[in-house]
């Protein structure tokens, strides 16, 4: 069931959560809603499961207007980040819950209850602990119980607000793997909201980056990381460096370096800044006359197969990241301390509103 | 090394020992001293008394009345504490403090009030009696003045854990399907149930051992409006010892045994929601 937001306005008494938000989500997807803590993600999702209601504008659900419906009748199942069990309730209970409150003429009979039951049980891999309550399990089977009582409606749309938020990292892990295969054996719209990008790249085939109640971007996770369209979203999704030079006829100059930014080709002396991922770096100890920026090495941290230098800018002091693989990593043979000059292989240049205090020439 | 476990939490010894203390000189001793007195009694003797009819008429009407009355703070207390936790209105502090007036009266100026309202020409008396209800003077008046001095227990019970609900809960079951009303009876008020219990408990307990306010709307008729503990004020007043502790000593044991019984309630139904 594909899922449509247009123009949503919501606010909190002074806090505006959603600033004109409008986003389709296409029938079967997974996606992710990826933001800082009040960015709008939580309230969005919120909104189209209809536990909160939109100032202005329209949640559709295949097509068909659901503003005003009420969510007991929207068939969308949540999963909150604190599980929401109900705690005087078994394991059996909780699943069944929404089976045993349709109205008689629906309610499946007794024995149905217990087979479709037992079958999400088995889904969610808690056979045998059906007779458990909530406050026997540890978070990871809670969390699941509590996937298990949202698929047991046969939901139209699944939602999950930061759904693994309050599990050790392990255990994270695994979950979202196993619920990315729970999604593709099940084939149910999905919306996961999360604040761990990590999370969001490895699970998610759209993400969805908010920021301040409106979207910054909607794209694949390669997408996002490796082509942002806003310097929020550089910084988000992983570690950026930055270079900050003059803007000039689509040519971004820092220091001794002429760096290509051809979609400003109106720009006349503007400041401008570069945005280089720590992999997207090259270092050079010689390098061809004015074609890389002096650096002294700080720090040198092997990670796994990669090796990430920490740098200081000789000219103007600023910390630099690069990441290179161990092979030339090897080749350079640099230690601390020592002179190399870096200079990015791949680049995007946002004009700037404000220049920051910082000095923006170089 | 075979030192025996000591547990991490300190201060067991002391603090042990120091409420072994406390309940011994308050309640323990003071309630043995009842067990002696009425020992004088022979096993006759004590039977003739517990078992005489006027005595067991007040102990119906003592805890029937104060039963009845627990019940109904149970239901209106939720009530109260549900408005006073899940609705911001004017005048709810208030409201909020009112609850503990029959803490705070004196009971006997409690039990006068009431008897103004209730008495046939009173406030509201005089709308029942056309009703052919009559208040002050018979058992409802009891019940009454009972109900009055359990309100604040279900009340400050419920008001916290009320307040600790998380709405999340409430919501997931809306998602699935439930209605309000569904939601309230199978999911809020089963979390609520240990301490409806609790105040419950609480209530009736007071309520068994009330005489201030319940001595001035009761009229006091023996066989019909005479609480238990007055008979027991009776006896004294005639310098019936005996009489008077063997008395005691059935409301006593009564009322262990029941509250023992609600607590184990109270207990097992508590237990398997402590948390998640």
């Amino acid at each position: 069931m594909s899922i449509e937001v247009r123009d949503v306005v919501k606010r909190f008494g002074s806090f505006t959560a959603l600033r004109g938000v409008s986003l389709a989500i296409p029938s079967g997807a997974l996606v992710a809603f990826l933001g800082p803590s009040g960015s709008g993600k939580t309230t969005l999702l919120r909104i189209i499961a209809g536990l909160e209601a939109p100032d202005r504008g329209e949640v559709l659900f295949a097509g068909k207007n659901a503003t005003d419906q009420r969510v007991q009748d929207r068939r969308v199942g949540f999963v909150f980040q604190h599980y929401a069990l109900f705690r005087h309730m078994t394991v059996f209970e909780n699943v069944a819950f929404g089976l045993r409150v349709r109205p008689r003429s629906e309610r499946p009979p007794e024995a149905e209850i217990r087979r479709r039951v037992g079958e999400l049980l088995k889904l969610v891999q808690l056979e045998g602990l059906g007779g458990r309550y909530p406050a026997q399990l540890s978070g990871g089977q809670r969390q699941r119980v509590a996937l298990a009582r949202a698929l047991a409606i046969e939901p139209r749309v699944l939602l999950l607000d930061e759904p693994f938020g309050a599990l050790d990292a392990k255990v994270r892990q695994e979950l979202r793997r196993w619920l990315r295969r729970l999604h593709d054996e099940l084939e149910i719209t999905t919306v996961v909201v999360t604040h761990d990008q990590e999370e969001a790249l490895e699970v998610a085939d759209l993400v969805v980056v908010m920021n301040e109640g409106r979207i910054e971007q909607v794209g694949t996770p390669e997408e996002v990381y490796d082509r942002p369209v806003s310097p929020f979203v550089y910084h988000f999704l992983g570690s950026v460096n930055l270079f900050h030079g003059r803007l000039d006829r689509g040519v971004l100059r820092v220091g001794p370096l002429e760096l290509a930014a051809p979609e400003h080709a109106d720009a006349q002396d503007a400041p401008g800044t570069g945005y280089a991922r720590p992999h997207d770096l090259v270092v050079e100890r010689q390098p061809p006359e004015g074609t890389g920026l002096p650096a002294i090495v700080r720090n040198i941290h092997v990670v796994g197969p990669s090796v990430r230098l920490e740098l200081w800018r000789r000219d103007t002091g600023e910390p630099v990241e690069a990441e290179l693989s161990k092979d030339s990593f090897r080749e350079l043979a640099i230690r601390e301390g020592e002179l190399v000059f870096v200079r990015p292989r791949n680049l995007r240049v946002f004009r700037e509103a404000a220049p920051p205090s910082r000095a923006v020439t170089v | 090394m075979a030192t025996p476990k000591r547990s991490v939490l300190p201060g067991f010894g002391l603090t042990m020992g120091l409420t072994l203390l406390y309940l011994s000189l308050l309640v323990l001793v003071p309630l043995s001293a009842l067990f002696l007195k009425t020992a004088t009694l022979t096993w006759a003797e004590f039977w003739a008394t517990v078992t005489a009819p006027r005595v067991l008429a007040a102990c119906r009407l003592s805890f029937g009345a104060a039963l009845v009355a627990a019940l109904i703070n149970g239901a209106c207390g939720l009530l109260v504490a549900w408005v006073l936790v899940r609705y911001r209105f004017p005048g709810r502090g208030i409201l909020d403090g009112i609850v503990d007036l029959p803490f705070a009266l004196p009971t006997a100026v409690g039990g006068l009030a009431l008897t103004t309202a209730y008495a046939p020409g009173g406030w509201i008396g005089r709308y029942l009696a056309p009703l052919g209800i009559e208040a002050a003077f018979t058992p409802l008046g009891v019940t009454i003045a009972l109900t009055f001095t359990g309100l604040p227990f279900v009340v400050r019970t419920v008001q916290p854990v009320l307040q600790d609900l998380p709405p999340e809960v409430e919501e997931a079951a809306a998602t699935l399907g439930a209605s309000r009303w569904q939601t309230f009876v199978r999911v809020t008020l089963p979390t609520l149930l240990p301490a409806v219990l609790t105040g419950f408990t609480l209530a009736f307990a007071r309520a068994l051992g009330e005489y201030g306010s319940v001595v001035f709307i009761s009229g006091n008729m023996p066989m019909k409006t005479e609480i238990l503990p007055l008979l027991i004020m009776a006896k004294l007043e005639q310098f019936d010892y005996p009489g008077a502790t063997a008395l005691a000593v059935v409301m006593l044991t009564a009322s262990f045994a029941l509250l023992l019984a609600i607590n184990l309630l109270q207990g097992h139904t508590s237990r398997r929601q402590r948390e998640g």
